[in-house]
Order: C-alpha cells, then structure tokens, then sequence
C-alpha cells in the first residue's frame, strides 16, 4: 500500500513481538457498537499516474490569473512572485517541519520567524509583531479582542470601508466574545469622520479602520487616531493590501496601536483564498498582550545567537482558559514566503513595486473613464484599486469579460447596497499596458 | 548565522520588476500620507537563495528522518500533492472570480466535504478554519448558535484535565466557564466526577478521543448518554483520527460536532508550523449554523449558498485554506477505503510495537493496548538527575527528532510518541535502541543527557533571558 513502509512479512515479526495473532487485536478495546462494519464509501484508490490525470482534469475547469488577464483583487492580489520563493519554501527542511519545539533542531525556522518580525515591524512601523496569524481576517478579530482586553472595555467600533468578509469575521469573533460591534458608515468612500465623531465613546475599547480601505482608498489615518485617541479608544489599523507600504505613511507612524493585516500579496500564491497568512503588530505596551507566537533572540549554552519561542506565559499549551488567544499553528509557512519575498524585493524593489502598483491603477482609472457610462465613483486618493460606475451590471460586463479571457472586477453589490452599479477594479504590476488597452477595447466592445 | 538585515549592502537588488510601460502621473496622494523612508535590506538573490538555503540546513523535518512528535502525526507528506497544489487552476486561482469559472475548485470542496463526513459519521461539514484551534472555536459557537435558539442558557463546558491546551482556550474565548475533568487510572474520563459536572447548566463536553495519552475512551458511548441526557452536546477533538480510520467514527460513537486536522491525518505538511486545516463536522441539528459559505450543488453545477439565516457567520475571509484542502483531497483519492483503513492499522500497530519494546526501561504509566501514539514517563531516569528534557535532547544526538514532552499534563515527565504508519521497522528498531541506549546512559553518565545535544547547529538556548529581556525584532543601528 502506498506510503506504508512494512512489508506483510515484517508486519507479521512486529505483531509476534507484541505476541498478538491478527491487527484486528489491536482494536478489541473499541465496542463493536462502534465498528464500522463495512467499507467507508468513498471511490477506489489511484495509482499516482491516474490521480495526476484525474487532478489536473478538476483543475483546468477553472479559469486562473495566469492565463487571464485579471483585474480582480479585493482582498486577495495578483502579484508576481519571484521563483526563489516558492523553491525555498519547497525546501523539505522548513515545510516538513513542525512548530519549533526543539529549538536546536529548528534554528532555521525560528531565525526566518524572527526575521519576518523584524521586516513586518519595518513595514507597519511598530515596535514588535508576532509570527504570523490565519489570515488577515482573524487577525482582525483578535486585534479587537486584544484592545478589548488591554482597555477593558467590550464595545468595538469598526469602519464600514473594511472588507465585508473581515467585518463578518469579527462580528463572529465577537458575538462569540461577547463583544458589542457598532459600524460606522462612509463618504466619499472614506470613513465617516463625522459619524465616527458621534458613534465612539468613552465606552469604546477600539476603533478599527482600513488602509487602503476596501474601494482602495486612502483613509486619513490621522484623523481616525485623533477621533479615537481622544475619546480614549485604541486604533488597529488594518492592512489588506500590504504592497500599499511602500508607497503610504506607515499606520505606525500615524498612531495606530496595533496593526492587523494580511501578507498573501508578499509572496503567497491566491490559490483561490487560502491558505494567506495574517499578521499584528503593535505597540511595545501590548507585548503582554498578543496573541500567537513570538521568537526572541537568545544565546545558546556555549554564548552563540539562537533564537526560542518565547513568552509563552501568554499562550495556551501552558494557560489554558487564561490564554490570551487559543492559536496554536500559525502560517509559517506562508510567513516564511513573505520572509523570502521581502528580502528578494528589498529595499530598492519593494518600493518600486509600490509605485508601479500605484502608476497602473491610475493609467486604468483614466483609460475607463474614457468611456461612455464608466466614471470612478470617489475622488480621494487611492492605492492600486478604485469603484467605477457602470453604465449596465458589473455582473454582466464580468460575463462578457470570461468570455475574452479576462477576469473582471468586483461587484459592489454583493455587499454595498447604494452601490449596486460599483465595480472594484485592481490593477498591480502583473497588469501591462498592452493588458490593459484590450481591456479597455473589450469593454468598449461590450458597452455597445 | 547572520540575519538577512545584516548581509545589507546599499545598491544591492534581489528582484527584477518591469519597467513602467506607461506614462508616469502624479499619484495625488497628500504628502502627509506618503513614506519618506523604508527599512528594508538590500541583498542579491544569490544573497537570499545562500541565506535560506543555510537557514534551511538548521532545520529538521519529516524528510530529514524520524520525527515522532506525539498528537502531531508527523507522517510523510506524498510529493505528489504538492504538484497538485501548484497546478495553475488551483494555486492561481482568484476566490472572486465567477462560479462557472470556478468549477474546478468548488467540486473538490464539495467532494471532500462529502468525504469527510464519511469518514467521520457526521453530516456536513465546514472547510473554512484554518487550524484545528480555530476548528474548536467554530464547533463552540456553534454549539452557542444552536442553545441560543432553542432559548437555553448554558455556561459551561467541561474539558478533561488530559486535553490539548487549545479546547480550554477556545471555550474561554467563546464565553463559557472551564470545567476541568480529571481522569481515572484508566486514563480515560471518570464517569462519577463526569455525572457531578454534567449538570444543565453544561452546553458541551470537549473529548479527543483516543485521548492524548493515545488510548481509546472505552467508555464513550455511555459518556455520550449522560451527556445528551442533559442536553449537553458532545465535541470530538478529531485531532487523533489517524488511529481509527475506517474503524469507527465519532458520528457512531454519540459524538454531535467533530473537528479534522487535515496536517495530521491526511498527510499535508506541517510548514513549520503551519498553514493547517481544521474542517468540523456536525450532526444535521446543528447543520444550520455553519459557517457561511457553503459549498452545494445543484445538478451538475456547484455553487455557493450564503444564504444561511442561522449560519455563525464567518472565521475567514473566502473559503478555507484551499491549497491545503486540496493536497487532503488527493491524498484520500490516493488511497481510498482500503488506504485509509491500512493507515489506521499500521499507525496503531507501529505504536504498539514500539511501547512495548520500550516499556520495560521506561515507565509506562497507562499499560494497556494503546492506539497510535503512546506515553511514557521519564520518572525511572528522576532518580539519576535526568529529565524528559535531556532524553528528549539527547535523543537529537542520535539523530531523531524528540516525541512530544511534557504534555500531557496529567503524566509525569511525559514523553508522548506517535511514530504513524509510514515508518518502518527498522526505523521504529533504531529509535528504540537509541531509547535503550539513553536509558542506560542516564544511569551511567547523566552529565552526557544533561548536556546534550552536542551535534546540532546550537545547544540548548537560555530561555529565562529570552522571557525576560525579549528580543522580537531586528534593529539596525541607525534605528536607536
């Protein structure tokens, strides 16, 4: 049988050393009430050779970014990543490991854990982050419950500019946490800074905004972290899009206490949502405080750098039910990615990255606006993506677009209502000008 | 080992981007809003491939050798579904792109939704959580969801004292009160304490079964009835299916709500730590609450139904860890019924082989037929000033990765040792002498334990100074 070692043979020497006559043996502990007495019903093995064949047949039914031209992002981005990456996370030590419990056999790891700490501190300008969470959602959720526990206080207010699906996380995060959420609407497609004014209070632990926000908008960070700030709530800023920081003030830099994000766009395939990898960061007075793992530097026995999974005091392999999160497993491997991806970009490349990100969204935004119908919903400033008015249903034109191998925007009115005709549109370095024009004449084509 | 900030030299690229094939335009971003500077190294890509590619030989994994890490089945993850993986319709794939151009990715979560209740004996079953932790947090809210409609007000939940760390921590982050369970000496639940705690106040009762100490809850059918006789739901930590695939399931053994963790049993990698699954299945009362989306179909198409009044919501953005849960998919293709049940049988036969060549120079607190991991204690080696900790490192020495130590917590000095099923005897020999040997160098010369490993790229680290004085970032000079 594939992937078992022993032989009938030597199966039979271990069975007699154990000095019992058949495996069934093993399970006579096991009520006969409880034994399944047939088969499981599932299909029969495949040899490898069919499993590819039969693999590669479901995967080819979907359309992918590679093969089409793609101006989808809302969450989930398009980014070219650098062949390095996915050969050294394919590298067996690292992805056929374990969490770091033996730190002298995980020194490789732990160091690269470490070092994407370091370049997520870099990013966000905050004094520490820890070794990555499930994704940029949950990350979210348990920046609320963190700033709901360092304040003491259970009301949340949260930007409705955040990507749906991360508002429906925390909603669940804390409906579970028994946590109150109040939303807050928006103008111009920016957070409302005067609802906000109205909507935070004395009572709120945390405000919780997006940058760039989910129309791809930058928000004034500045004036959320006075809003909260002065009412005595905390700030979490939340990153989707974090290609965005080569480019945008750091929310480190803009007050913000904690910063919850995704990194899929560093270096992590979209592999249709998952799995991505989430991140916080925060202020050195929330150290205590985070969820998830953290790797400190250390020395060894003999005065050598090495690092640890440290301060576990928090987490709950020891703490149990005062844990401050139950994560457990993270996203290493994704972490790792991102490690890999930012080091190969560097200093030079990550910035350039950003411009180039920006550049194509604004050659986008000015060819559709060209045409007869389409015109951008919001004048703020904006990132790689932007909302464009449609003049028939963006459902439709995305319809007309799969048929010309070209992966359209996001509609809106999947969760705007009042922006029923919006269409999210994402351009980023992938997206050429040659991509771009036969876009433009495709739509053209198609508003006929 | 330097760090990558420290190999830095100004001017040095690692990446190729494209030129801008556009003409340039003013961003119209406030100055306010923009960076004037990022702290990021500038390194080749020889640089980085050297740096990783050493980093890389620091770490230890399943291909490097053995690597019995207790309730973590740490079996060989087959290459082959990695291929898979990175197939372009699957890792390139946009989670908003259209249904009907996602049809590919929605019949693989439809089918192993279907094959995992199968498998397990529950109804339907959710893909989206990211772990087996976040699994727990999704069962409970739940079991929330579901007391909360019926207008029942309950507070509780009743964890055994030999439980994974994250059943405690997951309860407590849902709301309900811990109550902590004690096991008999057996090793599994105590049915008296249980009928004290089993009140109506009690929402669930959390099990891993077989239990962390690798040992079948024999008792779990009447566990179930006393439960659900107060109106309790029962949870399986499914954490420990590798033992009983195709044997029995949690469905047929009382159990309403049970979480996979798909990097356990069905073989995808560990990543160092991650990316995991940790799908949930439920009995049909409390299908209604999962999560949203689900994944169904309708004839020939597969579809997504949001449209779930009652549904908790959600614990992530899309739709799981996809690349994942497709590398479970092609393995459970792989091997089909009879694969599976051939897993089970050698995992538990491999573990059995190997406590009972163990069990004379170790104590072996719990001595009956265990399942696919067992758990010895290091409490005969005390006596010579030796700790699990120092068997556990000089086992590094001889070139194995350590069992899991320490946990559970109701054994002394634990060693928890799971070899899964795609080890060979003549692995499972040389651990055990390489055990034996240990044992003996306790008695003769514990300094050599104690000081142990010798042979890694670093002995053991200071953890006070770690705890005490944290490090958790890099900071170049120039940053004060």
């Amino acid at each position: 049988m594939r992937f078992i070692v022993n032989t009938r043979k030597e199966q039979q020497e271990m069975m007699d050393s154990i000095g019992i006559g058949s495996i069934d043996d093993l399970f006579k502990d096991i009520d006969e009430k409880m034994i399944l007495r047939r088969s499981l019903m599932l299909r029969p093995s495949l040899s490898e050779q069919e499993l590819v064949g039969e693999l590669t047949k479901i995967s080819s039914k979907n359309a992918d970014v590679n093969s089409c031209e793609c101006f989808l992002g809302a969450g989930a981005y398009n980014h070219f990543i650098p062949s390095i990456v996915p050969y050294l996370t394919g590298r067996s030590e690292f992805y056929t490991a374990y969490t770091p419990y033996q730190p002298e056999i995980s020194q490789g790891i732990l160091q690269a854990i470490y070092e994407f700490q370091t370049f997520i501190c870099q990013l966000t300008g905050m004094d520490l982050a820890n070794a990555s969470m499930y994704d940029g959602a949950s990350a979210l959720a348990e920046a609320a419950i963190m700033a709901s526990n360092v304040s003491k206080k259970r009301e949340i207010v949260i930007s409705s500019t955040i990507h749906p699906e991360y508002r429906e996380v925390v909603r669940t995060y804390a409906e579970a946490h028994g946590l109150d959420v109040k939303e807050v609407g928006w103008q111009n497609g920016a957070t409302s800074a005067e609802e906000l004014t109205k909507v935070v209070s004395a009572s709120t632990a945390v405000v919780l905004v997006q940058n760039p926000n989910f129309f791809g908008i930058v928000e004034d960070l500045y004036e959320m972290d006075r809003i909260a700030h002065e009412r005595g709530a905390l700030l979490v800023a939340c990153v989707v899009e974090p290609t965005s920081l080569g480019l945008l003030k750091p929310p480190g830099e803009c007050g913000a206490d904690i910063v919850a994000g995704e990194g899929q766009s560093l270096g992590n395939s979209i592999s249709f949502g998952g799995p991505h990898l989430g991140f916080i960061a925060a202020k050195q007075t929330f150290l205590h405080k985070m969820p998830g793992r953290l790797v400190g530097m250390t020395k060894d026995t003999k005065d050598r750098r090495c690092f640890i999974m440290t301060l576990q005091a928090r987490e709950q392999h020891v703490r149990r039910e005062k844990a401050t999160s139950n994560l457990c497993t993270n996203q290493a491997l994704n972490a790792l990615a991102s490690t890999v991806y930012l080091a190969a970009l560097g200093k030079g490349g990550f910035t350039k990255l950003s411009a180039l990100n920006a550049q194509k969204a604004r050659y986008l935004r000015s060819r559709i606006s060209e045409l007869k119908g389409y015109e951008p919903i919001f004048s703020k400033p904006f990132y790689n993506e932007f909302v464009i008015k449609c003049p028939i249903d963006p459902v439709k034109i995305n319809v007309r677009l799969e048929e010309n191998g070209i992966i359209g925007g996001f509609p809106m009115r999947k969760y705007y209502g009042g922006l029923e005709d919006g269409w999210l549109l994402c351009a980023t370095e992938r997206n050429t000008k040659s991509g771009m024009d036969r876009f433009i004449e495709v739509l053209r084509e198609v508003a006929k | 080992m330097k760090l990558i900030f420290e190999l830095s030299v100004q001017g040095r690229e690692g990446a190729s981007l494209p030129e801008l094939d556009i003409p340039e335009q003013d961003l119209g971003i406030p100055t306010a809003q923009l960076r004037h500077d990022i702290q990021l190294p500038e390194v080749s890509e020889v640089d980085v491939i050297r740096h990783y590619t050493a980093l890389s030989r620091m770490n230890f994994g399943v291909d490097s050798g053995f690597y019995p890490l207790g309730s973590c089945t740490m079996k060989y993850n087959p290459k082959v579904n990695e291929a898979i993986a990175a197939l372009p319709g699957f890792a390139t794939a946009h989670p908003y792109q259209s249904e009907w151009l996602s049809q590919g990715c929605l019949q693989i979560l439809h089918e192993l939704s279907r094959d995992l209740a199968e498998i397990t004996g529950m109804d339907a079953f959710t893909l989206q959580p990211s772990a087996g932790a976040q699994g727990e947090l999704v069962g409970l809210m739940m079991a929330k969801a579901y007391f909360k409609k019926r207008g029942e007000r309950r507070t509780k939940v009743i964890v055994p004292d030999s439980a994974h760390g994250t059943n405690p921590a997951s309860a407590a982050i849902c709301g309900y009160e811990v109550l902590e369970l004690p096991s008999n000496s057996r090793g599994g639940v105590d049915i008296s304490e249980l009928k004290n705690k089993a009140m109506d106040d009690v929402a669930v009762l959390m099990l891993t079964n077989p239990n962390t100490l690798g040992l079948f809850e024999d008792k779990i059918l009447e566990i179930s009835e006393i439960v659900h006789e107060k109106g309790g739901l029962m949870y399986c930590d499914g954490a420990n299916m590798n033992a009983i695939l195709g044997i029995s399931r949690p469905g047929d053994m009382g159990f309403d709500i049970a979480h996979l963790n798909l990097h356990k049993t069905f073989s995808t990698p560990h990543g160092g730590g991650g990316p995991g699954s940790g799908p949930v299945g439920v009995k049909a009362q409390l299908a209604p609450f999962l999560p949203k989306p689900m994944i169904e179909r309708d004839g020939d198409r597969y579809f997504l139904n949001y449209d779930r009044p009652d549904s908790i919501g959600r614990v992530k953005a899309f739709y799981g860890n996809f690349a994942v849960l497709v590398k479970a998919y092609s393995y459970i293709r792989a091997l089909g019924p009879d694969g599976l049940k051939e897993v089970a049988h050698n995992a538990v036969l491999n573990a059995n082989y190997l406590m009972n060549k163990l069990k004379g120079a170790y104590e072996l607190p719990y001595d009956r037929v265990c399942k696919h991991e067992f758990v010895l204690s290091g409490n005969k080696q005390l006596a010579y000033g030796v700790h699990t900790m120092d068997i556990a490192k000089r086992l590094i020495d001889y070139g194995f990765h350590p069992p899991t130590i320490y946990f559970p917590l109701i054994v002394k000095e634990a060693l928890m040792i799971e070899p899964t099923e795609t080890e060979g005897k003549e692995t499972l020999d040389a651990f055990a002498d390489a055990m034996l040997q240990i044992a003996e160098e306790a008695r003769k010369d514990p300094d050599l334990l104690r000081a142990a490993p010798q042979t890694a790229p670093v002995t053991r680290p200071e953890a006070l100074m770690a705890a005490r004085r944290p490090n958790l970032r890099w900071r170049t000079p120039d940053d004060g």
